[in-house]
């Protein structure tokens, strides 16, 4: 249960830690929390080279509230993103989204941008990216750019993340429809655990109750945790009730192709995923109703 | 194959380490092995368990999750630095023993560490948010009910002005 040998830098900037990967390229990995990959090291899953650490580069800790987005360091810890009460104001879904990832000590040093590399399926943090179509800007030494999640999920704990880039900010887009509601759901084991089935929804009301914005996705149920945007379009125009949500909810479980394992068969799960999905949709619903 | 040793100064508790360790060197295995500071536990190495907790700059974290290399510069505080200057025990602890709140004592440094982390940023929470604030923290024997009636009991006597 201890790391294989390996050797450590501590990068003092993003250009440091670009110009470490160009020279190390696939033999070495970039450390952040550190609560993924640690573990993978100890049960020898993983036998990097060298450990680029980003922990002490603060430009990749800051958030920054724009009008129509949140640009959040990499690097940004989960415990600062749940206590931040204006983060939580405009994106509503993380902090709900947060409260099923790990304890309080792995939250206080894991990452947001950890989490989305390390794209475990049934994480929390990849279906809100998912589903709100956030952004994730990417650098190496040669250069930046940006994938929206849907291109940055590739597979279980795959990104199409090169091995000299270093994910630098995520962009959450910020509903600016008045009555937005949101919603985060799952089921695991023990509180705390990965979901065996999760959903999320977020959902923007007119004055009638009318749905004018809709995105909702599972997780835990796919290779990827999966965002339904032409069902979700189905129900703009349209005042939820249960049995549209039920519907819905039904037509994406059933195009789910969930694994079975020791948790849940594939039946449980693809059933999970419809019970969750219409709980998140009427929960997202009745939020959005409630802001006056 | 010689590995290369990285030069940390850590304070620990209070007072300031200077120590060279390999990269792979857990921060855990380096308080035990190096420091000799062995009130903190090792269960199951991997972040499940939370036997290992230590406060880092303030904050409780798993010490079998980081490597002591990335503790350099920074402030931990261990189960050793939670009893008072005279040594005796603090509140909390005290409640511990108020309350039965272990048996084998496996898990107890870090129970102590996640449940005075919470007191420090919340002296008066409910059971909800004491029963969550040792969420991430396994016990085998007690079944918890005399940990969360020690971490009450101990808000309750700090609330009381006890020392």
């Amino acid at each position: 249960m201890k790391s294989p040998p390996f050797e450590y830098a501590r990068a003092a900037s993003i250009e440091q830690a670009c110009e470490l990967l160009s020279q190390h390229g696939d033999a070495a990995k970039i450390i952040a929390g550190g609560q993924s990959l640690v573990p993978m090291m100890a049960f020898r899953l993983l036998r990097p080279s060298w450990l680029i650490d980003i922990n002490e580069i603060a430009a990749l800790k800051s958030v920054a509230l724009e009008t129509d987005a949140v640009r959040m360091g990499a690097c940004t810890r989960q415990c600062v993103v749940s206590r931040d009460e204006a983060l939580a104001a405009r994106v509503p879904l993380l902090r709900q989204a947060l409260a099923f990832v790990g304890h309080t000590q792995t939250r206080n040093r894991g990452t947001i941008g950890g989490s989305l590399v390390h794209a475990d399926p049934s994480a929390e943090l990849p279906l809100v990216a998912q589903i709100l179509e956030a952004r994730l800007a990417l650098r190496a030494k040669s250069g930046t750019r940006t994938l929206p999640a849907s291109a940055f999920f590739a597979g279980p704990m795959m990104t199409n993340v090169h091995a000299d880039e270093c994910l630098e900010e995520i962009h959450w887009p910020v509903w600016r429809e008045r009555k937005t509601g949101s919603a985060f759901t799952e089921i695991s084991r023990r509180h705390g655990d990965f979901a065996i089935a999760a959903a999320a929804a977020q959902i923007a009301v007119d004055d009638d109750g009318h749905c004018t914005r809709v995105t909702f996705g599972v997780g835990g149920a796919a290779r990827t945790p999966i965002a339904f945007p032409e069902l979700a379009q189905s129900l703009v125009g349209q005042r939820m009730d249960q049995a549209k949500a039920r519907a819905v909810a039904q037509e994406a479980a059933a195009a789910l192709e969930p694994d079975s394992d020791i948790h849940a068969s594939i039946a449980y799960r693809r059933h999970l995923a419809g019970v969750l999905v219409t709980r998140a949709l009427q929960q997202a619903y009745d939020a959005a109703r409630s802001v006056q | 194959m010689s590995e290369a040793l990285y030069s940390i100064v850590v304070d620990i508790n209070g007072t300031r380490h200077v120590s060279h360790v390999t990269a792979r060197t857990s921060l855990v295995d380096w308080l035990r092995e190096h420091l000799h500071l062995t009130g903190t536990h090792i269960g199951c190495e991997h972040g499940i368990c939370g036997a290992c907790s230590v406060m880092l700059d303030g904050e409780p974290v798993r010490s079998c999750l980081m490597y002591a290399v990335q503790a350099d510069g920074h402030r931990i505080t261990t189960v050793e630095g939670l009893q008072r200057p005279d040594g005796s025990l603090s509140v909390l602890q005290d409640s511990f023993c108020e309350t039965h709140a272990l048996q084998c004592g496996y898990c107890t440094p870090g129970m102590l560490i996640a449940a005075q982390a919470l007191l420090d940023a919340t002296p008066r929470p409910t059971e909800a948010e004491i029963r969550d604030a040792i969420g991430g923290n396994l016990c085998r024997c007690t079944g918890y009910q005399q940990i969360v009636d020690a971490i009450a009991l101990a808000a309750r006597r700090m609330a009381e002005g006890a020392t």
